[in-house]
């Protein structure tokens, strides 16, 4: 039952998925950090070594934080979803490239280029012609 | 400082976005019911693209691994064309002039950034 009326589409879904690429961006940079992070070696043939691994995972900071921030990805992307068309949000989440790109060259010295400049203005226009398209649908 | 991304990075990442569309797919599904009410947020269709959403990291955080995030990341893409795709036949969303232009922006985009990555 819809407890609204059927106006035009607003614009929230767009910006909850914006918000979606905050936490992805952030997730990602979280997960490579927790990728590297050294880990004991897992042989499942060996009982032993079962232990030692799931507690170095569970104490993988960086990577647990991915998970959660995921989670809220993934919790904020859901109510969007509810309420937008999908073919209109999700690509919506190249965003997300946009941020990894910019945190990159702050954390990890990646370099700014002319190549990854038009790309980041391409993605940026692509994600506004999608936020227009989404009101029309 | 040299760093070259394997193959099996690139594969892995780009199962994680095929698998990652599934999950977007049956969040939607899922989503569906909550128009009644958030506690319907527990229905197996949200917990399976929940599932997938969490299992397509599994490979995705394998593909990262080995590799440069920017070389890596445009893979990612492949999962907003499959996207596309499965609303179409999912949900009967229509596949606009806008909407297949910003893909194509965002796919270039993104291969620029990929470019500019190496």
């Amino acid at each position: 039952m819809q407890n609204t009326t059927p106006a035009p589409r607003s614009r929230k879904p767009v910006y909850m998925v914006l918000g979606c690429t905050v936490f992805a961006a952030a997730a990602q940079i979280m997960m490579k950090y927790g990728a590297t992070h050294a880990m004991p070696a897992l042989d499942l043939n060996n009982s032993a070594t079962v232990m030692p691994f799931l507690l170095a995972l569970i104490t993988n900071y960086p990577l647990v934080l991915g998970y959660v921030l995921s989670a809220g990805n993934a919790m904020l992307l859901i109510l969007a979803l509810r309420d937008g068309q999908l073919s209109t949000l999700y690509p919506i989440i190249s965003l997300t490239f946009v941020w990894v790109n910019l945190l990159s060259i702050y954390l990890f010295g990646d370099h700014m280029n002319l190549w990854k400049g038009v790309g980041i203005l391409l993605v940026i226009t692509g994600v506004g012609v999608l936020g227009k398209a989404s009101e029309a649908a | 400082m040299t760093v070259v991304t394997p193959l099996s990075s690139v594969l892995l990442v780009i199962s994680a976005s095929v698998i990652g569309s599934f999950g977007a797919v049956f969040l939607k599904l899922g989503a569906a019911p909550m128009q009644k009410g958030l506690k319907y947020i527990l229905n197996g269709r949200l917990l399976f693209g929940i599932a997938l959403y969490i299992g397509s990291s599994i490979p995705f955080v394998m593909g990262v691994r080995h590799g440069e995030l920017s070389v890596l990341y445009p893979m990612v893409s492949t999962g907003y064309v499959c996207t596309m795709i499965w609303s179409r036949i999912f949900f009967g969303e229509p596949i606009t002039m806008p909407k297949l232009g910003a893909l194509l922006i965002i796919v270039a985009g993104i291969i620029c950034i990929n470019v500019g990555g190496r």
